[in-house]
């Protein structure tokens, strides 16, 4: 401490004289919302009548879910050779999904966590959903593997259970490795997911004892474990929360990581690259906010919360989705350049092949929705169209559907020796089961937006004017934060 | 019920804004109390050190949580592969921490993250469904726009006439008596 105040003594008079310039700060709620503003506007949602709409969603959203019922029904009755899958290509639609649906997760906890540690205050309006998304996310992708080993009731096998065998798992697999990365990510996510949950539970607690609706007070206060706002658990519940972002940052960039071990420990042309841990993260997160927006868009528009998630906030996803996209583009160019400079002659084929061989239409749908696809976000007038940027939201999900297919499906179908080669098509069974697991999210995520807060209520009143305790002392440093006048509404508003 | 009530857990003051409880905060720390608590619908930034709360110890429970955690995956793969049944795989050792890594890696974040949770909880003393503080008939707006500043009557410092009025200077509306 001696050192640190000696020094700034002894500090050139300049430094004194200089006056760091004051950037504006954006406004993250808009027209200088009320904090009860903020309760009953989030609270209404779950509080008021279930809307006509949300029945005929859901109603589809189960009929779309019950094509993954049906099919792994199928699927469990009969044998895993009902899925497509033959020699060559032994390992494909399940793991294709599964990668998807996992990536897709991944911008949940990158809002949640990453977003938290970098101090990115946006992320408070849409972290509640985006982490409400990589939870029904996760439960999508592991549909996928836990089927694929065929007699789903040894699935225990993955983990270390003694068994009758007595022999152990394989820790030298990376998809044990998976095991591990994808039950932690589950399980933190939701950990994680609760606790964000648990003052806001208190709030509709409280509202709902109020309105007389004893049942539903009791089960939202039976979750929110007695929260009742003191300080004295805001602190360490605060600390709590930011060791969790801190934790679960690099839980994200390491699930990806593992997953993408699965294919570059192997030894397959078009896998065994060391680019493939980056180049899986961007593209998680790159699909995982194409995911975002393809979902808060749709539920800004219905539930009237423009002024909560601003066109700051579609900028700034719609910029994250542009940078990740660029990434993801560079590693395909340099997964082409490598297989060149590599002079492998497998290696060279493998990445001709996918641009021109069988599946050169998978590869460029690939590069048309990935690639070309995320360059309109350099334009505002792009990015203030909400419906333009939905659209071009879809065609992120698609490519980055089509990234895992041409990855994995192309280097399988082309291995080392031609008398080997195959193709493969998916069966009407895979093609059903993968259909229905969007039903299978969006069921979740509907029951997700009509019981639980959608915003973090107490998250979004940190963020407005009014809760600085600073506001009226060193006005000068709040520009943009509005007027000083607004620190004011902090009482009961109409 | 008696109009009185038998025995007294606190006092209870309302307060609108932010910064008025922030101010009457840093009033109540410097009278001397202890056992005295800020209820807020959100963390007030700063309302720590205008309390004179101490750093939360969560990290240090959380720390232990994550060393347990990669012990813990380091072990295990150790005990099945290279001690209980060693089996030659491909070649490679029975043990290495290289490939015990990953999965040490994320149990380190699972076990951390259960002990962060579990560590604020303990600390917090919840689930605690029942509390004076949330008999409290205007309780309510704590979660939603108001602040509050309750004072224990266990304080050694606590008289009821003298605490009233020092929350009263502090600004504090609608003071009450807060039954136990």
């Amino acid at each position: 401490m001696a050192h640190a105040s000696e020094s700034t003594v002894g500090a050139p008079a300049i430094l004194r004289e200089v006056k760091p310039a004051v950037l504006p700060r954006a406004i993250l709620v808009e027209h200088g919302r009320s904090f009860s503003w903020i309760t009953d506007k989030i609270s209404g949602i779950i509080e008021g009548k279930t809307p006509g709409w949300w029945w005929v969603c859901f109603i589809l959203a189960c009929f779309v879910a019950s094509f993954t019922v049906g099919g792994i029904t199928y699927l469990v009755a009969t044998g895993v050779g009902v899925w497509g899958h033959a020699n060559p290509v032994n390992w494909a639609w399940d793991i294709v999904n599964f990668v998807f649906w996992i990536g897709i997760g991944h911008a949940g906890t990158l809002i949640s966590a990453i977003l938290c540690l970098l101090r990115q205050k946006w992320r408070t309006s849409i972290n509640r959903a985006a982490e409400a998304m990589t939870i029904f996310a996760v439960v999508c992708a592991a549909i996928f593997p836990v089927f694929h080993v065929g007699r789903i009731w040894y699935a225990w096998y993955l983990f270390p259970i003694p068994n009758s065998n007595v022999i152990w798992q394989n820790f030298r697999s990376p998809l044990e490795w998976d095991v591990f990365a994808v039950s932690t990510y589950g399980t933190v996510s939701v950990l994680f997911w609760y606790v964000g949950l648990i003052p806001d539970l208190a709030v509709l607690r409280d509202r709902f004892y109020a309105a007389g609706n004893k049942l539903r007070s009791f089960l939202y206060g039976l979750f929110a474990m007695g929260w009742r706002g003191s300080n004295r658990h805001w602190s360490n519940y605060e600390m709590a929360y930011l060791i969790l972002a801190g934790v679960s940052t690099p839980l994200v960039l390491s699930v990806h990581t593992i997953v993408s071990f699965d294919f570059a420990v192997s030894l397959l042309p078009g896998w065994h690259t060391t680019i493939f841990p980056p180049y899986f993260v961007a593209g998680a997160i790159f699909s995982g906010f194409g995911m975002v927006l393809t979902l808060m868009l749709p539920l800004r528009a219905v539930y009237g919360l423009q002024d909560l998630i601003t066109q700051y906030h579609i900028d700034c996803m719609c910029k994250i989705t542009l940078a990740t996209g660029t990434i993801v583009g560079y590693a395909y160019g340099m997964e082409f350049f490598i297989a060149w400079y590599g002079a492998n002659p497998y290696e060279g084929f493998a990445f001709i092949n996918r641009a021109f061989g069988h599946y050169a239409w998978a590869y460029w749908i690939m590069i048309s929705c990935n690639v070309i696809t995320p360059q309109f976000f350099w334009f505002r007038k792009v990015r203030e169209n909400t419906t333009l940027v939905w659209v071009l939201s879809i065609f992120v999900n698609v490519g980055m559907w089509f990234e895992r297919f041409v990855i994995i499906v192309t280097s399988l179908a082309r291995d080392f020796l031609p008398s080997s080669w195959g193709y493969y098509s998916p069966s009407i069974v895979e093609i059903f089961t993968f259909f229905g697991t969007f039903g299978v999210f969006s069921v979740l995520f509907l029951l997700f937006i009509r019981f639980l807060p959608i915003m973090p209520m107490a998250e979004l009143k940190a963020v407005t004017p009014q809760a600085d305790v600073h506001g009226g002392h060193h006005g000068d440093h709040k520009t943009g934060l509005g007027d000083p006048a607004s620190v004011e509404q902090g009482g009961p508003q109409p | 019920m008696s109009d009185r009530p038998a025995k007294s857990y606190g006092i209870i003051a309302t307060f609108q804004t932010a910064p008025q409880l922030y101010h009457a905060a840093e009033q109540v720390r410097d009278a001397g109390y202890r056992h005295w608590d800020c209820i807020t619908p959100f963390p007030v930034h700063g309302l720590d050190r205008a309390m004179g709360l101490r750093r939360s110890i969560v990290p240090r429970i959380s720390l232990a949580g994550g060393i347990t955690g990669f012990i813990t995956g380091m072990t295990l793969i150790w005990w099945t592969g290279a001690w209980d049944y060693p089996l030659i795989v491909g070649g490679k050792p029975y043990f290495s921490p290289m490939f015990a890594f990953p999965v040490s890696y994320e149990l380190t974040i699972l076990f951390t993250a259960f002990a962060t949770i579990i560590g604020m909880f303990v600390l917090n003393g919840l689930p605690m469904h029942y509390h004076p503080v949330l008999k409290y008939e205007h309780i309510r707006r704590g979660m939603d726009d108001t602040f509050f500043i309750v004072i224990e009557a266990r304080d050694p410092r606590f008289n009821a006439a003298n605490t009233r009025a020092l929350l009263e200077k502090a600004g504090g509306t609608a003071i009450a008596e807060l039954e136990a």
